[in-house]
């Protein structure tokens, strides 16, 4: 019937997909509550514009924040080796993730909960900080990740990790750590600008063409610098075994400074991909000024799926490049779990996924409408 | 071989973050059940007493569940980063079900939480109620499957080590779901936070009516939790944990060094009540026994053995033995792996390869381990068994007394006479129970478990990541500081909300419970 979807190859292929669809969904839905985080000491001065800020993010902030969860566990049950080898050598990085994430749900739910300034002060730093460094940090993963990350296995398959946390802050991971901060901050901007109503949604509609901009700019550049060859780059050089088994130590892999360019140059439909991460924040941008909210996050939203899906298609079929041991490099054909796991997980998402799409945009409808300082006033339950 | 230290820093702060997760967790289990039933009765009888102590209850729960989504996160994460070998390891099946947690549990709580909160004046009486159920429901999904995921760590059923990609492989699905010992302890965990949720109201109400404020909320939250704590005791008790411990040889060993058994006696074998396990003589002291009733509760029979320590070490020992072949064979097809005839030795073996790797500890390679190498990794098994013993008494002992606090309230609210106020007190002073009974709980699961992270699979000392000493420390501290501002934050506000009780408090026309306190 529809065997083919189920052997090996296309499983894996399916995954890689899945694994993009995570990344893209977690940051079009929690990117604007990150962004919004970023915006909040500059679009609202007041508490009650800074109440009006949180409660557009609010009531949905934690159901944004499960794709990233669900991204952690995805990536354990379908890429185990990738969970093992990036958490562990990220380490003190993704304790710093971890640290600011731990700070937003306590933030959003006790920051209302005493009248004084300065308990609201230090809470609004914390969200920032929340939104802050999270966009930053997995920006810096991805540019580290383009370059390739010191690591290799041992022959029992043991990650071991060969760098630092002062290795991953080079000048072109914190370049593509300031994409990934520029393209939250237009997010949050478009979604502020689209739910905040007042002087909290003017302020973003002034701050969010300035951001689509710079995050149309230097991800154009990012591409400069990929052409010439700055981030380098990785192919296979042993013939590619697309339903063998997931073992990292059986292909050989050259550094090559050109290969991230290769499957543009093989397809250059792909091309597509890249113009509109271009091209979409600048319309984002454009959107802001006509003021057409609506539109300005829709945007918003296809250009932070183009930027995302742009890495993915240029690196593919490498998922973690090594760069002391191109050869023990993660890739979508010897990185993956089993062939039952990677389908029944299929069967679990294949069920799930709908149902989640459906019922959180039945959330968002019931949610539907501005934010004023009225509702603030008129709410017991507001943040 | 792995540094000793990190092993035991990584399992130091393994069991700070999860233990201070589970401060959280079996009290949002417990509330937002407890949180629907009200809202059920307010939307069947709409009376609106019931809605206000559904939103007052709600905002405590609110605060607890920020701090148990705040420490959950890191939970998520932890494996890859602290246990990356493990993860590696294991992932192809442990992952699943955390995956599933994620989309089936995670989604549904999160979602719906937001709308129990900011849905009040957006949604219907009955559309409410609905979310108010879906998010106790999503609760407990994710209870269920991530006691599948530790379920399998107890008793890994279902896979088998693929030598080509060096980790173990799913082989049986519905197995791993269908895991006898996980649907034990579901029904246990999940009770045990229902009597987590039905304490936390008993004992709010009960300080309530003992000072004489908020009464017509706090008597009718005192029926609810007596009446559904007494149930969630009961079924705590009744279905035990320790159903699941007659499975696996290492289950055994556990359930062996809860009772400090060290000799098997014939069936049904006695209950150690209390006595004074001593590790270097190998014996209890001042052992207390009761005849019969250890096999009773172990096997749920009279005629099973149950193995004593000696026994199973005798065991672990064979198993070894029986390991270092499979070894042996694997490191062939490390080198070759189109070696037949080393796959073929591999898959007969393979099932005691994990024994074999209790040797890394003492020789790097376990083909070369030495007689006495054998024997004291085969004594490994044994975890520390006075530790296991006395935490397992003290949650026991927790368990009973909960029980009889709940079956006392339940006795005066049933009755037409005041209550007297000993029994507000008795309430009170025992909110701590239930918390100190599931944390000791999950140390006897957990530490019981060792030298093992998945049973007679991986040892523990061969799972974490190559981390240097200096990341651990970094990270113990800052997960140390940031959970003790958190917790103090969080107590306060739970104190401040409890001060100010519920935003409004209507009182019913007819009362429906007659529970007054004697002044």
């Amino acid at each position: 019937m529809i065997e083919f979807l189920f052997d090996y190859t296309t499983l894996r292929l399916i995954w890689w997909v899945l694994l993009g669809v995570l990344l893209i969904g977690f940051a079009v839905t929690d990117g604007f509550d990150m962004g919004v985080g970023i915006l909040l000491p500059f679009v609202a001065k007041t508490d009650i514009e800074r109440r009006v800020a949180i409660n557009t993010v609010g009531p949905v902030w934690e159901g944004n924040q499960v794709w990233f969860i669900l991204g952690g566990g995805a990536i354990f049950a379908a890429w185990p080796a990738l969970y093992a080898m990036s958490f562990s050598g990220f380490y003190l990085a993704m304790f710093l993730v971890l640290f600011a994430l731990i700070l937003r749900p306590v933030g959003f739910k006790y920051r209302s909960k005493r009248d004084s300034q300065r308990w609201r002060n230090n809470w609004d730093w914390a969200l920032f900080i929340g939104g802050a460094v999270p966009a930053l940090i997995f920006g810096v993963a991805v540019g580290n990740v383009l370059q390739g990350v010191p690591f290799h296995f041992t022959d029992d398959l043991r990650p071991i990790y060969e760098g630092n946390l002062f290795g991953l802050l080079n000048p072109l991971a914190i370049f593509c750590g300031l994409v990934s901060v520029a393209m939250l901050v237009m997010h949050g901007a478009a979604w502020l600008a689209f739910k905040a109503d007042g002087v909290v949604g003017e302020r973003a509609a002034a701050i969010g063409p300035k951001a689509a901009l710079l995050a149309a700019v230097l991800f154009a550049l990012g591409g400069v610098f990929i052409s010439l060859g700055w981030f380098g780059g990785y192919e296979v050089t042993s013939p590619i075994v697309w339903d063998g088994p997931s073992n990292p130590l059986r292909k050989t892999v050259a550094a090559n400074a050109g290969a991230w360019l290769h499957n543009f140059q093989n397809m250059p439909l792909l091309w597509l991909v890249p113009l509109l991460g271009v091209l979409l924040p600048l319309a984002a941008a454009a959107g802001f000024r006509a003021r057409k909210a609506g539109l300005t996050f829709f945007a918003s939203q296809l250009s932070i799926a183009c930027i995302i899906a742009t890495v993915g298609l240029a690196m593919f079929p490498m998922i973690l490049p090594s760069s002391t041991n191109p050869g023990h490099s993660l890739a979508v054909f010897d990185a993956s779990s089993s062939r039952a796991t990677l389908r029944n997980m299929l069967f679990a998402t294949a069920i799930f996924l709908p149902l989640i799409l459906l019922y959180t945009a039945w959330v968002y409808r019931v949610l539907w409408g501005k934010v004023s300082e009225k509702d603030i006033h008129d709410a017991d339950h507001a943040y | 071989m792995t540094d000793p230290l990190l092993v035991e820093l990584s399992r130091l702060q393994f069991a700070l973050t999860a233990m201070y997760h589970f401060l959280f967790v079996p009290l949002t289990l417990g509330l937002s059940i407890m949180i629907a039933m009200m809202e059920t009765v307010y939307v069947m009888t709409e009376r609106t007493i019931w809605r206000d102590m559904t939103k007052f209850w709600g905002v405590l729960f609110g605060i607890n569940f920020a701090l148990g989504v705040a420490t959950g996160i890191t939970m998520e994460f932890q494996f890859g980063m602290n246990w990356a070998f493990y993860s590696h390891y294991v992932g192809d099946v442990f992952g699943a079900p955390l995956a599933i947690e994620g989309l089936m549990a995670f989604f549904l709580e999160a979602t719906f939480v937001g709308l129990f909160f900011f849905g009040w004046d957006k949604l219907s009486a009955r559309a409410h109620l609905a979310v108010t159920w879906l998010v106790a429901l999503a609760t407990n999904f994710s209870a269920l499957w991530i006691l599948i995921a530790n379920a399998w760590m107890q008793n890994p059923v279902g896979a088998a080590f693929n030598p080509d990609t060096m980790r173990m492989e799913v082989t049986d699905f519905i197995a791993v779901l269908f895991n006898p010992v996980a649907q034990a302890k579901f029904v246990h965990t999940v009770s045990a936070g229902y009597v987590c949720g039905a304490t936390f109201v008993l004992g709010i109400s009960a300080f309530y009516m003992l000072r004489g404020r908020h009464i017509e909320l706090a008597k009718r939250s005192f029926v609810i939790a007596a009446a559904f704590g007494t149930a969630s005791a009961l079924s705590v008790i009744v279905l035990g944990d320790e159903s699941g411990y007659e499975i696996t040889d290492n289950q055994k060993m556990k359930l062996a060094a809860m009772e400090a058994m060290w000799e098997t006696e014939p069936a049904p074998a006695s209950f150690t009540a209390i006595g004074i396990p001593d590790m270097q003589d190998k014996t209890t002291h001042f052992a207390i026994r009761i005849p019969w009733v250890m096999g009773l509760i172990g096997t749920r029979s009279i005629d099973k053995q149950i193995p004593g320590i000696f026994e199973l070490v005798e065991r672990a020992e064979k198993r070894i033995r029986n390991g270092v072949p499979a070894y042996d064979a694997l490191e062939q097809l490390k080198a070759d792996h189109g070696n037949a005839a080393a796959r073929a030795r591999f898959d007969a073996t393979s099932a005691d390869l994990g024994y074999a790797l209790l040797l890394k500890r003492y020789v790097a390679d376990p083909r070369q381990a030495t007689e006495e190498q054998i024997k004291q990794a085969a004594w490994d098994t044994v975890p520390t068994v006075p530790a296991i013993f006395f935490t397992f008494r003290i949650m026991v002992a927790c368990g009973f007394l909960l029980l009889a606090v709940f079956l006392t309230s339940l006795w005066y609210t049933m009755r037409e006479t005041p209550a007297p106020r000993w029994l507000f007190r008795m309430a009170l002073f025992a909110m701590p129970l239930p918390w100190i009974a599931v944390e000791v709980g999950w140390f006897v699961a957990e530490f019981g478990r060792q030298p093992w992270v998945i049973e007679g699979v991986l040892p523990t000392f061969l799972a974490t990541s190559q981390l240097g000493i200096s990341d651990l420390i970094i990270t113990i501290l800052g997960f140390t500081l940031a959970y003790g501002t958190l917790a103090v934050i969080e107590v306060r506000l739970m104190l401040a909300a409890i001060a100010k009780g519920p935003a409004s408090e209507h009182v019913a026309t007819s009362g429906s419970a007659t529970l007054v306190p004697a002044q």
